[in-house]
């Protein structure tokens, strides 16, 4: 479930800790689970299903050799993507995140054929091959990125809030960073610049609780991160991200604060990825058991599946929706496989727009 | 005895200065900290305090006066006891000094500065072929035409914005963006925070999201903190989208030597970012390249990074007095024609080289000099077709000399030139060791204009 925002920490700590001071500052409101529709449901449940099945697969590519490089999977942390993206208004809104970048894509409806041809480094990718699993980009969907340096996306992301009141467009920007990124230098320059000139941005951290095999708090000094815009003025919340209706709801009144011109939110969205950091992580930092245990409690599609469950959804539905969500991860894969790579030309291509 | 008050140096690169207005009369009493008088620099007016107590005595420079040089005696002032109304004696010693119109002869030994030698007195060049025949010119300072440039394409094109520390209420921190608040305002000429990395990527995602920023960065030294973005963001975008996301943006602001600042704070970037595919790299040394470089900057859907020089944005040349002077990026411009040796370089360089071929003229040796005006992409057709002529190549370079665009442009004559080269080609670069502050050791750092005319002569004794 959603919690409230910063002053009240989402779990009592174990230590003795002055309580923060109450604020008179304004907040944006508690968010509350979002109460969606059977159909809601079953889309949600979709996009998750997709993404998952998506990422497996691409996985088994990776390890036949078809995807190459760095490949960093979302396994997990589907609900995160699905349940802000939800939220969102496509014609205006825009979307940036780091190189964990393919279940944003899909969340966005963007065509799972090109995603995974671009896996496997095709001209038919949406990169036309030559940006990777970390680096894609579809303006058409507002969605800049797919960037693989860590934090770059957050200076970048502000900059398309800027564009956004500059333009006067009433868009909003959602920036994308990992709990590792949320230790960068940049990452502060621009909660500043946010918070001073007031810009329409969402500051997700999507906390999976390991920065490659750092944990977090074996990295992080002030552990709850949803607090790090604080001396910034910047608002937070801690939302379980597990939980895609808490998610979707958190993200409806975050931007309410931000549509109304009140300037950034941080969200910290608590989640957790079942795979390695990228496909070579040795996974030396924590158990299998832990890995288990997530998979086993807190699982964001098994917990999906019981409201819908509870709402009537048959068995029967579920199985119609695995086996379309196959078909299509089949079919995105079996054109990945056979796509032509791209011509020896297209190297020199696309180095710059213009002629000189 | 009367103490002289001088027409002090309020910036590294003052070299005179206007009185603009005196705040002080004869006969007033003053004491330490007291304004006396506003002072405009080639930066800013600044207010020049007293140092001593006293009575002023005599106000020797009108209020008004232009071109004070530093160190004109321009008021006395009197101490307790002394006769503040009579004239200030001239001290015994000047009687026996040679009498002098010049007030250098009374200034104070200025600190010296290896920067003087960069800045040559500009030459007339030879006029533009991208510009027709018979255009009328107006006289700017390099700074004024950098700033008409990015006046004009504000007033073309709303997407264009100016940001940086300093630009907006402030003027610029070398005044290079005067009045820009005052006509577009605080929506398009943004004051930001010391945050070099920041706001340089809040500039690309600028960029991506539509909008065409231009990005100052008070030096490029303090670039350093941004050139992942630079790089990483900026440059990479569009090919690795596959040409589907740009990122149009200019990040522009003095590079090179400055004046006594130390190494931190003088030193050439060019070669750094003319090594990265996907980026734009100017470089231009007069003012009407200044203006149409930049201009033409703003407009490309590239990122371009555009490097200035501090040491010539004071320096006024002639500007093709039109509504709409762009010139295009990629084209060197042979300022001087020649046919015993090409003499390539940019920026600040350029200055030198020119001078250097008068001086080679009177001696009978006729230089071809050329401003590569930008680095990337090289014209290297250009550099070719004169080293066909001249078979003779000389690079001059404020910078240093390993992996330098001196270097390049070695490497491009042995693989496209090799048969026309009489001679090995030298390059005369900055010495290989970060800038000293010392005065002696600056100037042995920093090319000059002998050391270009000794290049010259022996390029064309191996040959």
């Amino acid at each position: 479930m959603a919690k409230a925002p910063a002053g009240k920490p989402a779990a009592p700590k174990k230590t003795a800790s002055t309580p923060a001071a109450a604020t008179n500052r304004e907040q944006p409101r508690d968010p509350v689970p979002y109460d969606a529709t059977p159909e809601e449901l079953e889309k949600f449940y979709r996009e998750m299903l997709l993404i998952r099945r998506f990422e497996e697969k691409a996985g088994q590519l990776y390890g036949l050799g078809l995807i190459g490089g760095f490949c960093h999977l979302y396994i997990g942390q589907e609900a995160v993507a699905v349940g802000l993206q939800s939220a969102l208004d496509g014609d205006k809104d825009s979307v940036i995140t780091g190189y964990r970048d393919h279940g944003h894509m899909l969340a966005y409806g963007i065509d799972p054929k090109v995603i995974m041809a671009e896996l496997t480094g095709r001209a038919a990718g949406i990169s036309r091959g030559k940006g990777g699993s970390m680096h894609m980009f579809s303006v058409e969907h507002k969605f800049y990125g797919g960037h693989g340096i860590v934090g770059a996306q957050v200076s970048l992301g502000t900059g398309l809030a800027f564009a956004h009141k500059y333009r006067d467009d009433g868009g909003v920007a959602m920036s994308y960073f990992g709990d590792g990124a949320s230790n960068q230098g940049q990452v502060y320059e621009s909660f500043n610049m946010a918070e001073l000139w007031k810009l329409p941005i969402i500051f997700v951290i999507e906390n999976n609780q390991y920065a490659m095999g750092t944990s977090v708090n074996r990295s992080s000094a002030e552990d709850q991160l949803y607090r790090r815009g604080e001396s910034f003025r910047i608002p937070g919340m801690q939302v379980d991200g597990m939980d895609v209706l808490a998610v979707r709801g958190a993200a409806e009144a975050a931007l309410e604060w931000v549509r109304a011109g009140k300037g950034p939110v941080l969200m910290e969205l608590k989640t957790y990825r079942y795979r390695g950091h990228s496909m070579s992580d040795p996974a030396k930092y924590r158990s299998r058991e832990e890995v288990q245990a997530v998979r086993d409690k807190s699982d964001a599609l098994e917990h999906l599946k019981k409201v819908m469950l509870d709402a009537g959804i048959t068995e029967e539905k579920f199985k119609d929706i695995d086996k379309e969500i196959r078909a299509i991860v089949a079919e995105s894969a079996d054109f990945a496989e056979s796509a032509p790579e791209p011509d020896l030309p297209d190297l020199y291509t696309d180095v710059l727009v213009e002629q000189y | 005895m009367a103490i002289e008050l001088k027409m002090p140096a309020l910036s590294p690169t003052m070299e005179e200065g206007t009185l603009a207005k005196w705040l002080v009369k004869e006969g007033d009493t003053v004491k330490s900290g007291d304004i006396l008088a506003e002072i405009e620099t080639d930066k800013a007016t600044m207010e020049f305090e007293a140092i001593d107590e006293g009575t002023i005595g005599q106000i020797l420079i009108a209020e008004g006066t232009d071109n004070v040089k530093v160190g004109t005696v321009i008021a006395t002032i009197t101490g307790e006891g002394e006769d503040a109304a009579a004239p200030t004696p001239a001290p015994a010693p000047a009687a026996e000094a040679p009498k002098s119109d010049t007030p250098k002869e009374d200034a104070p030994k200025k600190a010296e500065s290896g920067t003087e030698q960069l800045a040559v007195k500009a030459k007339a060049a030879v006029a533009d072929p991208a510009v027709l025949e018979g255009t009328a010119m107006v006289r700017l300072t390099v700074r004024e035409a950098l700033r008409d440039a990015m006046a004009e394409e504000m007033r073309a094109d709303d997407r264009v914005f100016v940001m940086g520390e300093e630009v907006a209420e402030y003027q610029g921190a070398y005044k290079v963006t005067q009045g820009l608040l005052d006509e577009f305002g605080a929506r398009r000429v943004i004051d930001t925070p010391i945050t070099e990395y920041g706001f340089a990527g809040l500039g690309a995602g600028a960029a991506m999201g539509g909008l065409k920023p231009v990005i100052e960065f008070m030096t490029f030294n303090f670039a350093m903190q941004a050139i992942d973005h630079i790089i990483n963001s900026a440059a990479k975008t569009n090919y690795m989208s596959g040409g589907q996301m740009r990122c149009p943006i200019v990040f522009r602001g003095p590079n090179g030597a400055a004046s006594r600042v130390g190494a931190q704070h003088s030193q050439n970037f060019a070669p750094w970012y003319a090594s990265v595919p996907g980026l734009i790299v100017i470089a231009p040394y007069d003012a009407a390249d200044a203006k149409g470089l930049l201009k033409a900057a703003i407009r490309t859907e590239d990122p371009v990074v555009f490097l200035e020089n501090e040491l010539l944005y004071g320096r006024s040349f002639d500007v093709p007095d039109l509504p709409d002077h762009v010139l295009p990026i990629g084209q060197a411009r042979i300022m001087r024609p020649g046919n015993d040796v090409t003499v390539v370089s940019y920026s600040i360089g350029v200055g030198l080289a020119l001078e250097a071929a008068d001086q080679l003229a009177a001696e009978g040796i006729d230089a071809e000099v050329i401003d590569l005006r930008t680095l990337r992409p090289l014209d290297t057709a250009t550099v070719l077709a004169s080293l066909k002529k001249t078979n003779h190549l000389v690079v001059v370079e404020e910078g240093w000399p390993t992996c330098s665009i001196a270097s390049e442009l070695a490497m491009v004559a042995m693989e496209q030139g090799f048969d026309n080269l009489d001679a090995p080609v030298i390059r005369v670069c900055n010495e290989d060791v970060p800038l000293p502050y010392a005065a002696n050791l600056e100037k042995a750092a920093l090319i000059d204009v002998p050391r270009v005319v000794a290049a010259v002569k022996a390029v064309r004794n191996r040959g």
